[in-house]
């Protein structure tokens, strides 16, 4: 067996071509999920126009904050570039430097801590764009929405805890301070008990009917008006979300975009290998000669895979060291990654060798790999809820009988702890695994006589 | 006996051959000389009869060359000679370059070599079995004339060392020239057994109005005689 590896592997050197593409065709892929790791969605420029000075703070409801975290909120979602003016501004916008700009007005922090006094003024931020270019303009109104939506929550969330406080004091009575010092206001509470007190000293008679009603008004506002409080506060936020994963948790997505890229890999080298290799014994009529007593279908079948598992792992170790450059990867757990691989390459691999004893020229046989591998494994990543119900279990079922999604579920759980178990699948894939190698059996028997 | 699907591909077909013999299985295309050669290789399995060797191996040579055209002479030849497990493979293959007169090639690529070179190869890879019968699938098909002789030379020498060889061809002349017997197959059927002689007297007989033509033209009308 070992003189049929040895000899595949002078035939794998013997075509560069083919060799090239088995290797270079994943990193292709790989340098192509690194950089979309990596890079991401590029950042809009936005000219920023902070006329805010330096020394304000936000201060709401008890916490001050220094003005500039608001820029460095704005500057962490967009590219800034700060200009001096509000000239310079127009000027960026105008010629195309930037999307948009942003004015933040020097009132603005004052404005802000107006909200929670009983003068509230109307903070305003201004944004000039240029919408020459509609894609464009769309997607920094998105931004720059979206910015907005939520420094207007953080603050309606302070409004509201101080609106809070001034209904306590309406209710319960406190102190409210003003300019000077602080007024003492009784509130609603207090005010029901001293009428209820006095009323029995009246004479019965209207002025205490009218007495009575108003300290039940009062009993009742202060009950009312303590519902409001939560009230007020749900407001400034209507709708939580709150987010509960069902049914597996999801790996961060760099890992499993890494796992992604190494499973294509092995997926694409031990299929199409295995399944050349395996033709290529019949292109050149050596399937009949080899198994004429110096072979047996069985010890060649195991030499295939065994080739596919060997190439495929050196291929993918690679690829995975060279994504170490996008992604910190954790070399700690090489043993699960290696187990990960040897089992997921074996199966593909197997896989590979039922196509492969399907025909017996290379060229058509190493089409029909690419045909098969590269449909299912995109069906593969298809998740669940983008197609129809109905759909998606025959994608489920399409996924689960080809050994790429179990082979990417070890992966993804041996390269990182957390991810989902890895013995699952690798249950899965050494049943897939048995059952191609009986496949190809049953079909080298079958057509590859003379 | 032998069968594909409903065609019969052989019927009936027996024959013994000694040890250092030259037998030639002659008939025209689709006679079933691959068929008959694939059996007695034990490549397919007669619907009915059987085959019977001596305690030595059988080497085959395939019609169609089966060796790595992507590999080296020498890699070829080793490769075999490892799955035969030699005990000196080295030795072996040394042996077969001098034998088939490719030592000085030996690092070249399969692909790169002749039609008739491939074809040496092919047999050396057969021999690498150190067969006390020899079955050559039409061996000399695609060689000019030079390498022709050097071939028939070469298996010449190897029946005289007492190895079997069971060669088939479609060329008669071939048959009458390096055979010492010939099986004349038909549509699957053996319709003579015997030596060159005794076939251009069955030839004779059989279609009179050929026999002042050339053996080929004779042995195409005695076929049409016996119905093919
Ligand atoms: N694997 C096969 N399946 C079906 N028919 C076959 C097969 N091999 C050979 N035959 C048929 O059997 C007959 C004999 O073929 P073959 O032995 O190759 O003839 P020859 O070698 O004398 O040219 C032919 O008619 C051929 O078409
Ligand atoms: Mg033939």
């Amino acid at each position: 067996m070992r003189w049929l590896l040895l000899k595949d592997l002078q035939i794998l050197r013997r075509s560069p071509l083919q060799a090239a593409l088995l290797v270079l065709y994943p990193v292709l892929i790989a340098v192509l999920v690194g950089l979309a790791i990596s890079g991401g969605p590029e950042r809009p420029r936005v000219a920023l126009l902070n006329e805010v000075p330096d020394n304000a703070r936000v201060s709401l409801s008890g916490t001050k904050l220094p003005s500039a975290n608001v820029q460095r909120r704005i500057c962490s979602r967009v590219e800034c570039v700060h200009v001096h003016s509000r000239q310079e501004a127009v000027a960026k916008v105008e010629s195309g430097d930037v999307l948009a700009a942003l004015v933040l007005p020097e009132d603005l922090v004052n404005k802000i801590n107006s909200l929670s006094t009983l003068a509230p003024g109307t903070p305003k931020v201004e944004v000039l764009v240029n919408e020459s270019d509609p894609l464009k303009a769309a997607a920094v109104d998105d931004r720059i929405e979206a910015l907005l939506a939520q420094a207007n929550l953080a603050l309606a969330k302070r409004i509201a805890v101080e609106g809070g406080k001034y209904l306590n004091l309406v209710i319960k009575g406190g102190n409210l301070p003003v300019l000077a010092g602080a007024v003492h206001v009784l509130g609603l509470q207090a005010s029901a008990r001293i009428l209820e007190a006095i009323e029995p000293a009246l004479p019965r008679g209207p002025l205490r009917a009218a007495l009575s009603e108003v300290t039940e008004f009062a009993t009742q506002a202060s009950e009312n008006l303590d519902i409001a409080g939560p009230l007020i506060n749900r407001l400034a936020q209507p709708i939580r979300v709150e987010k509960v994963a069902v049914g597996g948790s999801a790996p961060p997505l760099e890992t499993f975009a890494v796992a992604v890229a190494a499973t294509l890999t092995l997926a694409f080298v031990a299929v199409l290998l295995v399944a050349g290799s395996l033709a290529l014994e019949r292109e050149e009529n050596a399937y009949p000669r080899l198994t004429r007593g110096l072979v047996s279908t069985e010890a060649l079948l195991g030499e295939k895979i065994l080739l596919g598992v060997a190439v495929g792992l050196v291929v993918t170790v690679l690829m995975l060291a060279g994504l170490q450059i996008f992604v910190p990867l954790e070399w700690g757990r090489f043993g699960l990654w290696l187990a990960a691989i040897v089992v997921g390459g074996a199966s593909l691999a197997a896989a590979g060798a039922a196509l492969g004893a399907a025909a017996r020229e290379v060229r058509a046989v190493s089409l029909l790999a690419f045909m098969v591998t590269l449909p299912v494994a995109f069906l593969s990543l298809v998740p669940s809820g983008t197609v129809g119900a109905g759909l998606y279990d025959v994608i489920k079922l399409i996924a689960a009988i080809f050994p790429f999604k179990p082979a990417l579920e070890a992966l993804t759980a041996a390269l990182e702890a957390g991810n989902g178990s890895l013995g699952a699948p690798l249950l899965h894939l050494a049943i897939l695994g048995v059952a191609y190698a009986l496949i190809a059996r049953l079909a080298l028997r079958r057509f590859a006589r003379v | 006996m032998k069968s594909f699907g409903g065609l019969e591909a052989l019927r009936g077909v027996g024959f013994a051959a000694e040890a250092g013999e030259l037998l030639a299985v002659i008939g025209p295309n689709g006679a079933g000389k691959t068929t008959l050669l694939s059996i007695l290789a034990g490549i397919l399995d007669a619907d009915g009869g059987e085959v019977e060797v001596g305690a030595r191996a059988v080497g085959w040579v395939p019609q169609q060359a089966a060796l790595y055209r992507r590999l080296t002479v020498e890699e070829n030849l080793m490769l075999f000679a490892r799955l035969e497990k030699h005990e000196d493979p080295a030795a072996s293959v040394a042996e077969m370059l001098e034998l088939t007169g490719l030592g000085e090639r030996r690092g070249e690529i399969v692909a790169r070599l002749s039609g008739g070179n491939q074809q040496r190869i092919n047999i050396a890879i057969g021999l690498l079995a150190r067969p006390g019968v020899l079955l050559l699938d039409e061996p000399s098909v695609g060689l000019d004339p030079r390498q022709r002789a050097r071939l028939w030379e070469f298996v010449s020498g190897l029946a005289g060392g007492g190895t079997t060889v069971i060669f088939s061809t479609h060329d008669i002349q071939e048959a009458e020239r390096y055979g010492d017997r010939m099986l004349v197959l038909a549509d699957g059927e053996a319709l003579f057994d015997g030596s060159a002689e005794e076939l251009r007297e069955a030839v004779r007989s059989e279609a009179p109005e050929a026999a002042d033509r050339d053996f080929e033209t004779a042995f195409v009308a005695y076929l049409h005689h016996r119905g093919h």
